[in-house]
């Protein structure tokens, strides 16, 4: 392993130990002799009442290596980074920082041995700047002058451009988490902890913080790249860990494997290859907005303005977009939880011809809407309820109340054979909502509206923190849907699976919609542009129908 | 190091949901028993005066189910409410409401014959405080008032109004000037269900309430949909149940349950107006709507142990001559104890030593 260089330039906490007799460089650089890794961890265990989420993990982390965490939903990546980073006390194994046995007993000791974390979701107050979120996470010796300048000089030195002074509300998401990485930076962190950075950010922006990845290891520091992206891996990491059911199931160098060979380690099996029978020819329009703009209900949320889409019976539109550009808005505008007020006209939302925008959630069920919300608890399911309780939340028109009274056998009935017909693991109807693991829970929310034979489905985030199974499986749902000439909108920020399961696509962008595009036509560079705002060709017309068959 | 741990449950227990109410019970007793030994008294003697005597005659069983009946009504129509996070706080207003509401039909027709004077006036009380309780749920759902604070505030309103009626203008001529109204005609009194005792069939009207009630919130859609509105919000939106709707039902159902006994009050036991119609009914039934865990059986079987407690309030005052506080104690401190044995439902205790940790990292400490 050829050595680093230490890097030099002077980090706050070293100009504090310059002042102090016999102190004055990062201890945490130098690596004993003897002992290569920077970070190593042996045996490392942690249990709780339902799960054992890491079980006997060993790791090792050299300095200046990118090291990645491989492995699906669920396989306890988050649990050994939240040992590492001091959030949770292992039950057993030890932690070794530079070959010797430490306790890392909180985040303020994580971060005074070096270690920094990047979370995937952020700790930031929109009301405050820049400086102002990264003086928070100071301990009082800095002033704002100070701040403001290190901010400065790391933006630029590692490419990742930040005004100081600009206040976070007005920030995007991926600008947002430029700021979390240069407020671990200032500490000038040994090893860098990134959890699953790029589910926010356009295919352009992934290449930039590669970039900037690529320039801090060089320098020396460590990093650990969690993820279950296998080509991001492929591309970035010098070696990887690759887990699964809380049990290390493989070391290797991603570079030197082949997709197929990380998924075998990764889910124990073969990637689920989709072959998704193309569209057939596509019916009359089912679902249509047309120019629905929705000011934002507060001051954080983001306006609609202009949107116009249009879905045929047997097409699934697939809305790309990083979150936060107004999907949750377009999602309950079109599902009737927000009214649209008495502004809105009641044209702007059509479901098969009958306009819709004036109409509350339940009447648009009764004319064949449908819709799994992104939230599985609290929204699309009462977690305390059972499954047959949870089903009469949406599925009661299906005969299964009589003169006010539920009709409980035949609610079992239906529940049991959503259950059986879309293969969820469950004790049975009884069963509560939150004994389900998260996948099993979508596939039964997915099942219950599937079952009412809906004429329009909405799908919000469908495989959202699903394991690659059940996600398959839904994806195979929704696209079984189309077949049977269901219009189908599916709203999600993996592009993958976008262009895995559409028909078309569009991309939402600051609350406003590109025109959509055959998804044969178009690519992921392309959409990536859409993604970060550059709109292209006009977004505020209707849609053309040229390109689709009448 | 031995350590006593509370250790998260992955789902709550049935077994400790069920038994927590007795564990409670007896812990309560327990330190009845030394509260009585710390005031120099027998504990045995005096529990068995607190507990046993007040139920040990027919009359004493009698007056055990003619405080329970009101209590179970309303907390019945309270439950329905709280389900759904609706806070009726004013049921002892509803409760009056419907007093002066099927008090004035009786004293309307004070020569009445009729078998249907009777059906009227518990109609007349449900309209009562079915009105009483439509002020706070107008006021949420137009202006989102927080319906605690009105109902409660309009309990004393409507104790005013009451006094109002029986000072004035429906004194009794003939009642020396007291504050209290003339006495109700035959017909318009219940009937009597055990000789001997005072228990009227007022309280059949309390267990069909229970079953009512049962039906409501385990049977009906809309009892599910109350549920489901006080479960999570969000989910209540996302299935297209009306808040509006909800805060209605429950403030109204709550009322109307209330004001049914409050003319069952004014019909049974006191058969006239008087200024204060209940011993804080309205208030007591919010404790026994909890410990009955919003669960109309539950309901029945805690407004009996309320019950129990107010007796025997009353007979330690008589026999042991303890302060009128007693009463209090034991049922504050059997609340705050089911409140101690409920954590058990979700949590369970653990016994040991702390976990195993590498030498190497205790050594680096």
């Amino acid at each position: 392993m050829r050595s680093r260089p230490r890097r030099h330039h002077e980090s706050l906490r070293a100009a504090q130990q310059r002042a102090v007799p016999g102190g004055g460089h990062n201890d945490a650089m130098i690596a004993p002799p003897g002992d290569p890794a920077r970070l190593s961890l042996a045996g490392i265990t942690k249990a709780y009442p339902t799960v054992v989420a890491n079980d006997g993990i060993d790791l090792a982390v050299a300095p200046g290596e990118i090291h990645a965490v491989l492995g699906e939903n669920g396989a306890g990546k988050s649990t050994l980074m939240k040992i590492i980073y001091g959030v949770v006390r292992p039950d057993a194994g030890v932690i070794r920082w530079n070959g010797a046995p430490v306790a890392i007993a909180s985040p303020a000791r994580a971060r005074a041995l070096g270690i920094a974390m990047v979370f995937q979701h952020f700790s930031l107050f929109d009301t405050l700047t820049v400086a102002e979120n990264i003086l928070l996470a100071q301990d009082g010796t800095h002033t704002h002058a100070d701040v403001s300048a290190r901010v400065r000089e790391i933006s630029h030195r590692y490419g990742l451009p930040l005004d100081p002074q600009r206040p976070v509300h007005t920030l995007s998401v991926a600008e947002r988490q430029r700021v979390e990485i240069i407020r671990s930076l200032l500490q000038d962190p040994a090893l860098l902890i990134m959890d699953e950075p790029t589910s926010v950010l356009t295919p352009q922006a992934v290449t930039n913080l590669f970039a900037t990845l690529r320039t801090l290891a060089a320098e020396g520091c460590s990093i650990l790249y969690i993820s279950h992206k296998l080509d991001e891996i492929r591309a970035l990491c010098d070696r990887a860990t690759v887990l699964r059911g809380g049990h290390v199931t493989g070391e290797c160098v991603p570079r030197d494997e082949t997709p197929a060979s990380l998924a075998r380690m990764m889910i124990g099996g073969d990637l689920p290859h989709p072959h998704h029978r193309k569209a057939r020819a596509q019916g009359a329009a089912r679902l249509v907005v047309d120019r629905l703009t929705v000011p934002a209900a507060d001051a954080f949320g983001t306006s609609l303005a202009d949107i116009s889409l249009s879905v045929a019976a047997g097409e699934i539109l697939g809305i790309a977009g990083i979150s936060g550009n107004g999907q949750r808005e377009l999602v309950a505008a079109l599902s009737g939880e927000e009214p649209l007020g008495a502004a809105a006209r009641a044209d702007a939302i059509t479901i098969d011809g009958t306009p819709a925008a004036r109409l509350p959630a339940r009447a648009r069920r009764a004319l064949g809407l449908a819709f799994v919300p992104e939230e599985r608890l609290p929204r699309g399911a009462v977690a305390e309820m059972s499954l047959a309780e949870n089903t009469l939340l949406t599925a009661h028109g299906q005969r299964l109340v009589r003169a006010g009274f539920v009709r409980e056998r035949a609610l079992a009935a239906f529940t049991a054979a959503t259950i059986a017909r879309f293969g969820v693991r469950a004790a049975g109807p009884e069963a509560t909502a939150q004994s389900l693991s998260g996948g099993n829970l979508q596939k039964f929310i997915v099942g219950r509206e599937i079952r009412q034979r809906p004429n329009v489905f909405i799908a919000a985030q469908p495989t959202w923190g699903l394991d690659v199974a059940a996600a398959a499986d839904v994806r195979q749902a929704l696209v079984d849907l189309r077949d049977e000439g269901v219009a189908v909108l599916v709203v999600s920020d993996d592009l993958d699976e976008l262009f895995e399961i559409c028909d078309s696509i569009a991309v939402i962008a600051g609350g406003r919609l590109s025109a959509q595009r055959a998804a044969r036509d178009t690519d992921a560079a392309a959409i990536g542009l859409l993604m970060g705002g550059a709109q292209g060709a006009a977004s505020a017309s209707l849609p053309q129908d040229a390109a689709r068959p009448a | 190091m031995i350590l006593v741990r509370l250790e998260a449950r992955p789902t709550p227990s049935r077994v400790a949901a069920y038994a927590s109410p007795f564990i409670a019970a007896g812990a309560t007793i327990f330190i009845g028993g030394a509260l009585f030994a710390a005031l120099g008294m027998d504990p045995v003697e005096a529990l068995y005066v607190f507990f046993v005597k007040p139920v040990a005659t027919r009359y004493g069983i009698g007056e055990l189910l003619l405080k329970a009946g009101p209590l179970m009504l309303c907390a019945v129509g309270l439950a329905a409410g709280y389900r759904a996070n609706v806070w009726n706080i004013g049921a002892e207003g509803q409760l009056t409401m419907g007093a002066i509401f099927g008090g004035g039909l009786a004293l309307a027709f004070p020569q009445s014959n009729s078998p249907f004077l009777l059906p009227a006036m518990i109609a007349a009380g449900a309209i009562g405080g079915m009105a009483w309780a439509a002020i706070p749920a107008w006021l949420r759902t137009r202006f989102n008032a927080n319906e605690i604070l009105v109902s409660l505030m309009l309990v004393y309103v409507a104790s005013y109004m009451l006094s109002l009626l029986v000072n004035g203008a429906w004194r009794d001529p003939e009642g020396f000037n007291f504050p209290q109204s003339r006495m109700f005609g035959a017909a318009a009194m219940l009937p009597i269900l055990v000789p001997d005792t005072r228990i009227h069939a007022g309280f059949l009207l309390a267990l069909a309430a229970i079953g009512a009630g049962w039906l409501f919130m385990r049977k009906s859609h809309a009892g599910f949909e109350m549920r489901v509105a006080g479960l999570s919000a969000d989910a209540a939106r996302y299935a297209g149940i009306s808040v509006p709707r909800t805060v209605w039902t429950g403030l109204l159902v709550g009322g109307g349950c209330a004001g049914v006994a409050g003319v069952l009050e004014a019909a049974g036991p006191i058969g006239q107006l008087l200024p204060t119609m209940s011993p804080g009914y309205g208030f007591a039934a919010i404790v026994v709507a909890f410990v009955g865990r919003l669960n109309p059986l539950g309901i029945l079987g805690a407004s009996l142990l309320m019950s129990l407690l107010y007796l025997g309030g009353e007979s330690a005052q008589i026999a042991l001559k303890l302060p009128s506080a007693v009463t209090g104690i034991f049922q504050g401190a059997f609340l705050f104890l089911l409140l101690a044995a409920d954590v058990f439902i979700r949590y369970r205790v653990r016994i040991g030593r702390t976990p195993a940790i590498a030498p190497g990292i205790a050594a680096a400490e």
